[in-house]
């Protein structure tokens, strides 16, 4: 017997509105849960202040600036790296077999589970480079995991930039460089701003990286080798050793709200960049 | 025939993979002309201009063979200065493909890359090259918006503008009204009539009718060979080969 298509319509608008009613009841949920558990113990001297008793009672303060310093150490190694590996795949190389082996590794280190790039910088840069455990050490090894993530969406920005702007460039005397600085990467950056935004987002949440090579040490570092401890791992010990549930739900809000933040004002920015350009 | 010879293309052929674009042409561009190119698709027209500022480079699948000489000198020799020769010969392309910034910005492009910063300067570079192109005083007054938000015809004029912008010595036109309505195109080949004082201009057409308005010597290609060139009302009038006079009487392509 056949359906009749005004049946099968129907049904599919409810399927696909049911399955995307149910992905955002369960984010809003999560954070609506998060928010109401840990906003409570959140003020200014929960931000602002040491913690004390292993945080049973103070603030997180030492944890917010080590979250920060990990991130931006970790993004400042990882961007010139990705965004120039995928200038070159994207500008410099012919599609070969060498190239389709580079974004193949990318690819499959991207799918690597995270407490492997933990593992790995604890044996390389903590013991093997006796680095210790340490902002550095962390930060490298973070960097390490978001860098697929960044080679691949800055190459598919850059190839996304259409092809008669560099005939054009090139026509008007520009060197390749000149067009790729120029043409390419002012056009590409909206997709290589998600990347980051992305790997920002990932260095934030992280904690079996961040617990094998930057440590958990509550206090504020001093230099790049000290030992930090991020909100993640602060909530993960917290929780996992039953020191304090309500002040566990305090750093969670905290995290959650400060990765909304940094996601709002990214594209922000971003759409003022583009809006300035195609005024 | 006296003019003197700005271009010369040199048994020139050019290969795309194994196809063979390009056989063997050989080729005089006189200087402060206009030399028209016409042919059907497919018959090499665009690798022939595209060969001319070395452009084809970027297509990492091609190949050439033979000569071409920019003032008695070979642009196919390995040290030959890439980036200056396309300062020397700029192009328009069938397409009109504004860069997403603003008309000045569009403009100046090239000139900045040469290094030229002074403002002053750049805003007379922008103003001559505007009025050479005949678009002046139609955007004088949003030269700081987005050249995307220009018209078609507009874009195009723009494009003849950057490249005028340069100052080059040649300007390779590749079937630059393609896309345009009939008035935006008269104002086209307004400005390369006037512009062939101080430049040569090669342009490439599917339109015979704009070949015989504009040109002064037309060149009639067929599958990548060179069948006839001579001087325009000669070449349209009494062509001496049977496949030109098929062509220009409208019997195939």
């Amino acid at each position: 017997m056949r359906i009749s298509p005004r049946y099968t319509q129907a049904a599919a608008v409810a399927i696909l509105g049911g399955a995307t009613f149910v992905t955002l009841a369960v984010l809003v949920f999560i954070v609506v849960f998060v928010l109401v558990k840990g906003l409570p113990v959140v003020n200014l001297d929960f931000l602002l202040k040491n913690p004390e008793e292993m945080g049973r009672a103070g603030g997180i303060f030492p944890c917010i600036v080590g979250t920060i310093v990990l991130t931006l150490v970790a993004i400042a190694i990882a961007l010139p790296l990705g965004v120039g590996t995928a200038i070159y795949l994207s500008e410099y190389s012919v599609e070969t077999r060498f190239t389709r082996i580079i974004r193949f590794g990318t690819d499959c280190l991207a799918g690597i589970p995270s407490i492997i790039f933990g593992l790995f910088g604890f044996i390389f840069f903590v013991t093997t480079l006796k680095m210790g455990w340490g902002i550095l050490p962390g930060a490298l090894s973070l960097a390490i995991m978001v860098l697929p993530t960044i080679i691949r969406t800055s190459e598919e920005a850059m190839k996304a930039v259409p092809w008669s702007y560099r005939e054009v460039s090139c026509s008007l005397g520009a060197t390749r460089w000149a067009t790729v600085l120029k043409v390419v990467l002012p056009n590409a950056l909206p997709g290589i701003m998600t990347g980051v935004m992305l790997s920002v987002g990932r260095s934030i949440e992280e904690t079996a990286v961040v617990i094998f090579t930057a440590g958990q040490v509550l206090q504020l570092p001093t230099s790049l080798f000290d030992s930090v401890r991020t909100m993640a791992v602060h909530f993960y010990i917290l929780v996992r050793e039953g020191i304090s549930t309500e002040n566990a739900y305090g750093t969670a809000a905290v995290l959650i709200i400060s990765v909304l933040l940094v996601n709002t004002l990214s594209y922000w920015m971003m759409n003022r960049f583009i809006a300035r350009r195609t005024k | 025939m006296t003019a003197a010879v700005k271009i010369s293309n040199r048994n020139f052929s050019v290969f795309y993979g194994a196809t063979r674009a390009l056989r063997g042409i050989t080729l005089d561009v006189p200087a402060h002309q206009i030399l028209g190119i016409i042919g059907p698709a497919g018959s090499g027209k665009t690798a022939l201009l595209r060969a001319m500022n070395r452009l084809n480079d970027l297509d990492l699948n091609c190949r050439v063979e033979g000569q071409i000489l920019l003032d008695g000198e070979d642009i196919y020799q390995p040290d030959f200065d890439v980036v200056r020769l396309r300062k020397r010969v700029g192009m328009v392309f069938a397409l009109p493909v504004p860069l997403p910034m603003s008309l000045f910005d569009n403009i100046v492009f090239g000139p900045r890359l040469s290094g030229i910063r002074a403002r002053p300067c750049l805003n007379e570079l922008v103003e001559r090259s505007l009025q050479a192109a005949f678009l002046w005083d139609e955007v004088k007054d949003r030269l700081h918006t987005s050249a995307l938000r220009l018209s078609g015809g507009q874009q195009q004029r723009l494009c003849l503008a950057r490249v005028l912008a340069m100052e080059p010595e040649v300007i390779l036109l590749d079937e630059p009204c393609s896309g345009l309505d009939p008035i935006s195109t008269a104002r086209i080949e307004e400005a390369l009539i006037t512009l062939k004082n101080e430049y040569t201009i090669v342009l490439v057409t599917n339109n015979t009718k704009q070949a015989s308005r504009v040109a002064d010597t037309t060149a009639f290609l067929l599958q990548g060979e060179l069948i006839e060139v001579g001087p325009t009302p000669q070449l349209f009038m009494a062509p001496k080969d049977q496949r030109t006079n098929d062509y220009i009487s409208g019997r195939f392509g």
